[in-house]
């Protein structure tokens, strides 16, 4: 019995769950991790990893095809479609490969099977062979994440209609698709999809697409998608699916009209359900709100001894929060003196489309709507020597000050590589950087970063470039 | 090499003085030993001299710049065979140039001037950039806040909800011999003079607070607010003393002249050493009883007040003490006092006297225990035996610090300098 007995049990692989089990690790415990299916979870088997090497190809591709600016001039690029996808598998089964070497690197106990809770710190784990083991831990860490969301009348069926895990997956290239929904995961199969050539629609319910985003960076997403030739759709509501041999009807509302929209193949982005079902909640005092489990700060439950972190829990829904969390909930266990609970302010988001988005903090509008006298500053990839050198000229960097005492709210960045610069402006939050240290920093030219200096100088009209 | 000339200590408190002045020019070459500069501190002008031959290459510090850190270089020195071309090097290299400070400061959002943070013992204080932002604007000083950050880092969240009253009580208590002047003072509720006189549209001519007035309204600020006054008042007769000094002055035929209040520093002095337990200061731990009578004296310059000290006068004859007295008061209003002149008296004297006042009390300078009041002579009848006669009646009234004396050990110290000023023979024997 003793070996089935431990310090931690993590109910969950992704990058919530192996994070912490291996910190946890590394602070001496005797730790379990329970995963049902991949190590590294949707993150790194079906989410941010495959669809980025997904995209990589697909820009690979749009580059060549618009070289000719460049002077460079490329003759019968094709594409193999089965490649690009055999590739993004290769990459996630690389890096969970990857995790499964850190865990047992670091002694990580992985049992794989579906864990159950069974209160008193008591977790049953059905194996793939159906037998089951019953564990036990002073502490269990719940990080079993999350799952795409169907809506009634949109549920996937894996042929015509993707979810994100079809769409990660497709036999054959669709001359025509309809993405519903216009989060990170919906405009990034969107562009990719497009890049490729494939005629796409995004619709969005909301009046604005990446609704999650500063208005200013939605009105400028939309403009640079609509510029490639992508077709997007705002308060637009998907009211059915007429689905035939020959594709797909959309029947799509708009301002009170209805039009048809007629596609091979639609994906179905409109947002996720956490997996909170079948796992045993009911043997203990956890608590729901719509679904996800409820924490304290620490990421503590109700249930003494019961944890949550990661998209199981209260969004926002992103693998580094989870991570961070992991790490947080498993020192906090420990011990561990100087541990902190998350500022979910200074959580930044990114999203890789074409051009790409990043952010972190308030979006102008939230910052204004709490009551914050702010300072705006813009400045446009136009006026960078960088940009124009590598010809990306399009984008925008947005910082948003609180006027009273110079601290940065938020920052909203779209363009080529911001997704690599959004770092920077976290870091500033973090340490509680003002605008006066922001702008005391040396920038290197020539860079794209550049950019984010100006734009804070921008903010109290010291800009230069503009 | 050039030499850097620093921004002299001139006491071991100072952490900044005001460069007030300079003497030299770039070009001009100096001796050692040549004064080349003027700096104010809390109290004092000083003269700082250079230390090597050589010629002024660039001044760093401009005439006039307040806040210059102890240490911080304020000028370059050329020696022989070197030329401007060597000082780039060394300007660049040394680190945050004040020059650059003093020209941030002339921007208005960074008219709030941010210390650089540190504890009394020198220590950097970690805080974050907003957080010592939001601390300088409510007027919190760093060092009495707790940082809840990563390693003790002050974040935001330490200062935002803290009111600077509640932590200056608080800090007292817990500090009460505070070496360094305490930050801005409270925030009021309501608008500050400036605020409401421009608010009324009233006319006025705003004079700039220097140094010593900076000085004398944070410490005395500092010492109504945590020591505990109570005064006690006594009258004493001068007939005897004004007839004792006019003999003394009259024998002395011109060559010097005593006055009655270096009378009055003889017969503190006198009564602190036959009675020491006035002579005290107060710390958490324990109260210092002083061995030596060391008598600031309240001195009244164009710069504001300031206290030059009397070392030893129970053990000084009038003469030596008028004579000091004499030559310090006239070197305070010079504002050239050296900072041991003014710094570390155990006991103070105010005299109004001269400009009629019959009686006031005074604040304690601190950390001294006790204050002497002292108002003007004045002609009263008295009853004496039955019979009203007249005498020359001078009221004193001593505040006293009722951590460190009792109001028995106020009044018997009284007793004994009344006694000192009524028999003044008993003095000079």
């Amino acid at each position: 019995m003793s070996e089935n007995n431990f310090d931690l049990i993590v109910v969950g692989g992704g990058p919530g769950g192996y994070v912490a089990a291996i910190r946890a690790a590394q602070l001496k415990m005797k730790v379990a991790l329970v995963e049902a299916n991949h190590l590294g979870g949707v993150c790194l088997n079906w989410g941010c990893i495959p669809t980025k090497a997904l995209l990589r190809s697909s820009e690979q591709y749009y580059h060549m095809t618009h070289a000719e600016q460049f002077g460079i001039k490329a003759k019968g690029v094709e594409f193999d479609f089965k490649k690009i996808v055999e590739r993004s598998r290769g990459v996630s089964k690389q890096l969970s490969m990857g995790v499964q070497h850190l865990l047992k690197k670091n002694k990580v106990t992985v049992i794989e099977g579906y864990g159950k809770l069974l209160g008193k710190g008591q977790l049953s784990v059905e194996k793939k062979d159906k037998k089951t083991e019953t564990l036990s831990a002073k502490h269990i860490i719940i990080a079993t994440g999350a799952r795409g969301r169907a809506l009634p009348g949109l549920e996937p069926d894996g042929k015509q209609v993707w979810g994100y895990k079809d769409a990660l997956v497709p036999e054959d290239m669709p001359k025509s698709l309809l993405v519903i929904g216009s989060g990170a995961i919906g405009v990034e199969f969107a562009n990719f999809y497009h890049q490729l050539g494939a005629d796409v629609t995004i619709v969005e319910v909301m009046d604005r697409i990446v609704p999650v985003e500063d208005e200013e960076i939605s009105a400028f997403a939309k403009k640079a998608f609509e510029a490639r030739g992508l077709k997007v759709l705002t308060s637009a509501k998907v009211q059915k699916l007429d689905k035939d041999k020959n594709g797909v009807t959309a029947h799509v509302e708009v301002a009170g009209k209805v039009q048809k929209i007629t596609v091979e193949k639609v994906i179905s982005a409109v947002g996720i359900v956490p997996n909170t079902e079948n796992i045993g909640l009911e043997k203990t005092k956890v608590k729901l709100d719509r679904g996800h489990i409820v924490t304290n700060e620490w990421l503590e439950t109700d249930e003494p001894g019961v944890y949550a972190i990661g998209d199981v829990t209260a969004p926002p829904w992103l693998a580094h929060k989870a991570s961070h969390e992991g790490v947080i909930c498993v020192e906090k266990i420990a011990g561990v003196k100087g541990v902190h609970p998350l500022n979910k302010r200074n959580i930044p988001g990114c999203t890789y489309c074409m051009p790409q988005i990043a952010s972190v903090g308030l979006t102008e509008k939230a910052a204004k709507e709490k009551g914050y006298e702010i300072k705006v500053g813009r400045f446009s990839f136009m006026g960078n020597g960088k940009a124009i050198a590598m010809g990306e000229p399009e984008g925008l960097i947005k910082t948003v000050f609180d006027a009273k005492t110079g601290e940065l709210l938020g920052a909203h960045m779209i363009g080529h590589e911001v997704t690599e610069m959004i770092q920077g402006y976290g870091i500033a939050k973090t340490l509680e950087t003002t605008e006066e240290d922001l702008m005391h920093t040396v920038f290197a030219h020539p860079t794209l970063s550049e950019m984010m200096h100006e734009s804070v100088l921008d903010a109290y009209g010291k800009v230069i470039h503009m | 090499m050039p030499i850097n000339i620093l921004m002299p200590a001139l006491s071991p408190t100072m952490k900044e003085g005001t460069l007030a002045k300079w003497l030299k020019a770039e070009g001009d070459s100096v001796e050692s030993g040549e004064v080349i500069a003027e700096i104010e501190t809390d109290k004092a002008t000083m003269e700082v001299e250079a230390v090597d031959d050589g010629v002024i290459g660039k001044i760093v510090i401009e005439a006039g710049t307040e806040n210059v850190p102890v240490n911080g270089v304020i000028a370059i020195l050329l020696e022989e065979g070197e030329s401007a071309a060597d000082i780039e090097v060394e300007v660049a290299a040394s680190v945050s140039s004040p020059k650059e400070e003093s020209k941030k400061a002339d921007q208005k959002r960074e008219a709030i001037h941010l210390p650089p943070p540190g504890n009394a013992s020198g220590n950097r204080i970690f805080v974050s950039p907003l957080a010592r932002r939001i601390a300088a604007e409510k007027g919190l000083d760093l060092s009495s806040i707790k940082g809840t950050g990563p390693r003790g880092r002050i974040v935001k969240a330490d200062v935002i909800g803290v009111d600077s009253k509640a932590l200056v009580a608080q800090e007292k208590s817990a500090v009460p011999q505070q070496t360094t002047a305490p930050s801005a003072a409270p925030a009021s509720a309501g608008p500050d003079a400036k605020q409401l006189s421009d608010m009324l549209g009233m006319d006025y001519e705003e004079m700039p607070n220097n140094n010593v007035r900076k000085m004398v309204a944070s410490r005395l600020s500092d010492s109504k607010q945590t020591a505990p006054h109570f005064y006690l008042n006594i009258d004493c007769e001068l007939d005897a003393l004004l007839e004792l000094r006019k003999q003394i002055n009259g024998q002395a035929a011109g060559e010097y002249k005593v006055s009655v209040n270096d009378f009055i520093i003889k017969a503190v002095a006198q009564a602190l050493k036959s009675y020491p337990p006035a002579n005290v200061a107060w710390t958490d731990n324990a109260i210092l009883q002083y061995k030596s009578s060391d008598i600031s004296v309240a001195v009244a310059t164009d710069n504001g007040l300031i206290t030059p000290i009397v070392k030893a006068a129970e053990t000084k004859g009038l003469r030596t003490i008028s004579e000091e007295m004499k030559d310090l008061a006239g070197r305070a209003r010079e504002g050239k006092l050296q900072p041991a002149e003014f710094q570390g008296g155990t006991f103070t004297v105010s005299n109004l006297g001269m400009f009629g006042i019959k009686s006031f009390s005074a604040i304690i300078n601190p950390p001294q225990g006790c204050i002497l009041a002292v108002g003007a002579g004045v002609q009263k009848p008295v009853v004496k035996k039955g019979e009203i006669t007249i005498a020359t009646v001078m009221s004193c009234t001593l505040s006293v610090d009722h951590r460190s004396v009792d109001g028995a050990v106020g009044a018997q110290f009284l007793q004994h300098f009344k006694r000192n000023i009524e028999q003044p023979m008993n003095m000079l024997v």
